[in-house]
């Protein structure tokens, strides 16, 4: 899904010894903001998405919403949820793009158990690489924000690339170029997070929402996609966006630190055998037979011996 | 010596009457068909889920294990299954042994004196060790709670749309877990049962193990079996090892 001609891998799943791009070139982290407050739902980027990633064209679920379907699909990686909210007596229309947030620590590639699967690039890119997909969905586990998704015809997992093969090339991902409120911006991370901390300052002095503010996660180390929010205290009301999100501890601590040092106690194992039988020897079935004893007769002194040479 | 052959060929186990048990003289029947067959079943199921597990456990060091299987993808569709037939065949050894791994008050005893049975202090077992000892009876319960654990944390991997990323989480750790205390006692069971303790393995394939095993290892069992005292018996084979020695000793034979 991605090119890697002209993006440097930083990180692999499942990967022995260092990878080779990990700090070694001068990258610029690329960055979506997403501007929930001026998000109108008109799902062009829905459509972008479909269009450049020539995904299948489906039917949409009608559920009295706004929304095209429940939720992403491993074939439908971008999708506008809609939530009615209510806030201080007033009714609100909540409308957030969901897709991949491109964790600067991503969940999908800590889970990931296969060598390659999931890499993320130095842009800050996190992309499935399906070829190396064991089709194990631990990365399913491992993402806070149930982006990945399993196709049971392939046994892979698939989710937004952030238009890799776009990005590599010096353009923009498809959603962002269909937008036509301008909600949606691409570029570095430092400029999109001085936009949207300037448009959290404007809904805060200017609009009256007092809580607004810019959603990019401590707990994950930041994300490559990050939201303005009008109220940033309660970013769950826009639908399964965690204040605070984690990965599963299986993961991080689990998988780095107790895995190895369990292996080594199991492989104790192998060695409190093996030097049993060094220190103490087998237990045979008792008593042990009698072996015939072959003792030499004594060599007989040669003629005229004086004995020469024995001391005792 | 004439050898007397006996044949087990009226078991009620139509497995056990597929093949043949023969003892020879000086030979007692330990382990029928049936259990060997599921022994050798569930260790063919062991090593296949231990070797597809480890290339997924930690790929960075053990991924040369994951070709065995036909690739990352492929290891990842069979260990389940491999898991399924290692506690299928596990679950009907379990059947057949559940009454003599019931545990007692000596078993107990003798997990307290594992000391002595480590340094091979004595040369044969105590005379209530019957057909297993403790740390065998401990290792069969082991496999048992450790099967329903990969059985119940297993299901919820393998069907992760069904119980969700926490679960999933929660099950991974465990899974690791039962799958470590599992290895690491196969190194010993394998140890003791071979070059550990030499004429085991002939009772998991012939099926018999010889008089001296039995008095040695599983006295009481051998009691059982045999209608004799095991340690009288082993004082009389003293005897004869030591009459057989003045025979043959040189030094020896003129005086007698």
């Amino acid at each position: 899904m991605s090119d890697r001609s002209t993006l440097q891998i930083q990180k692999i799943s499942g990967h022995p010894g260092s990878v080779a791009g990990a700090g070694t070139q001068r990258t610029d982290k690329v960055c979506k903001l997403v501007d929930t407050t001026t998000c109108i739902g008109c799902k062009a980027c829905e459509v972008a998405c479909v269009e450049w990633n020539d995904m299948p064209f489906q039917n949409t679920t009608f559920d009295n919403t706004y929304q095209t379907m429940p939720q992403t699909s491993w074939d439908y990686w971008n999708l506008i949820k809609f939530r009615e909210h209510e806030e201080d007596g007033k009714l609100m229309w909540l409308m957030r793009k969901d897709q991949c947030m491109h964790c600067a620590d991503p969940g999908c590639l800590a889970a990931c158990p296969a060598d390659g699967a999931i890499v993320q690039y130095s842009n800050g890119i996190v992309d499935f690489q399906q070829a190396n997909c064991i089709g194990c969905q631990f990365c399913v586990s491992g993402c806070p924000f149930n982006i990945p998704k399993f196709n049971q015809a392939t046994k892979k997992v698939y989710k937004c690339t952030l238009c890799s093969d776009r990005v590599g090339q010096g353009l923009e991902p498809a959603c962002i170029k269909a937008c036509p409120t301008g909600c949606l911006h691409f570029g570095t991370k430092e400029d999109m997070k001085f936009l949207a901390n300037k448009r959290a300052a404007q809904l805060r002095d200017v609009s009256g929402f007092q809580k607004a503010g810019v959603y990019d996660p401590d707990s994950i180390g930041g994300t490559h996609v990050i939201y303005v929010l009008h109220n940033a205290e309660n970013p769950e009301a826009y639908g399964e966006l965690p204040k605070d999100p984690t990965i599963p501890a299986s993961f991080t601590i689990w998988k780095s630190v107790f895995k190895p040092v369990g292996l080594l106690l199991a492989m104790t194992g192998f060695l409190g055998a093996l030097f049993h039988y060094v220190f103490e020897g087998p237990h045979r079935p008792q008593p042990l037979p009698t072996v015939k004893r072959v003792e030499p007769p004594p060599p007989p002194p040669p003629p005229g011996s004086t004995g020469v040479g024995r001391e005792a | 010596m004439a050898t007397s052959v006996e044949r087990y060929e009226h078991s009620p186990n139509a497995i056990d009457r597929m093949g043949k048990t023969v003892v020879y003289e000086g030979e007692l029947l330990r382990h029928p068909v049936y259990t060997r067959f599921l022994h050798w079943m569930v260790g063919i199921f062991f090593f296949l889920a231990l070797l597809s597990g480890f290339g997924i456990y930690m790929p960075w060091i053990f991924r040369w294990f994951t070709p065995l299987f036909g690739g990352g993808a492929m290891t990842r569709l069979l260990h389940p299954w491999f898991g399924l037939g290692f506690c299928l065949f596990f679950g009907l050894q379990f059947i057949n042994w559940l009454e003599p791994m019931r545990w007692t008050d000596h078993d107990s005893r003798w997990m307290k004196n594992i000391r002595r049975y480590v340094k091979n202090q004595d040369p044969i077992e105590s005379p209530e060790t019957g057909f297993f000892n403790g740390g065998q009876k401990l290792q069969y319960w082991e496999i048992a709670v450790g099967s329903v654990v990969f059985v119940i944390t297993g299901v919820i991997m393998w069907f992760p749309e069904i119980f969700g990323r926490i679960a999933v989480a929660i099950s991974y750790p465990i899974h690791d877990i039962s799958a470590l205390i599992m290895l690491f006692g196969i190194f010993f069971h394998v140890y003791l049962s071979t070059i550990g303790q030499p004429g085991t393995a002939q009772s998991m394939t012939r099926g018999t193990v010889t008089e001296r095993w039995a008095w040695t290892h599983h006295p009481k069992w051998y009691q059982q079996v045999t209608g004799r005292d095991a340690r009288a018996a082993y004082e009389e084979a003293v005897k004869r090892e030591e009459a057989r020695e003045r025979l043959l000793d040189p030094r020896d034979r003129d005086k007698t």
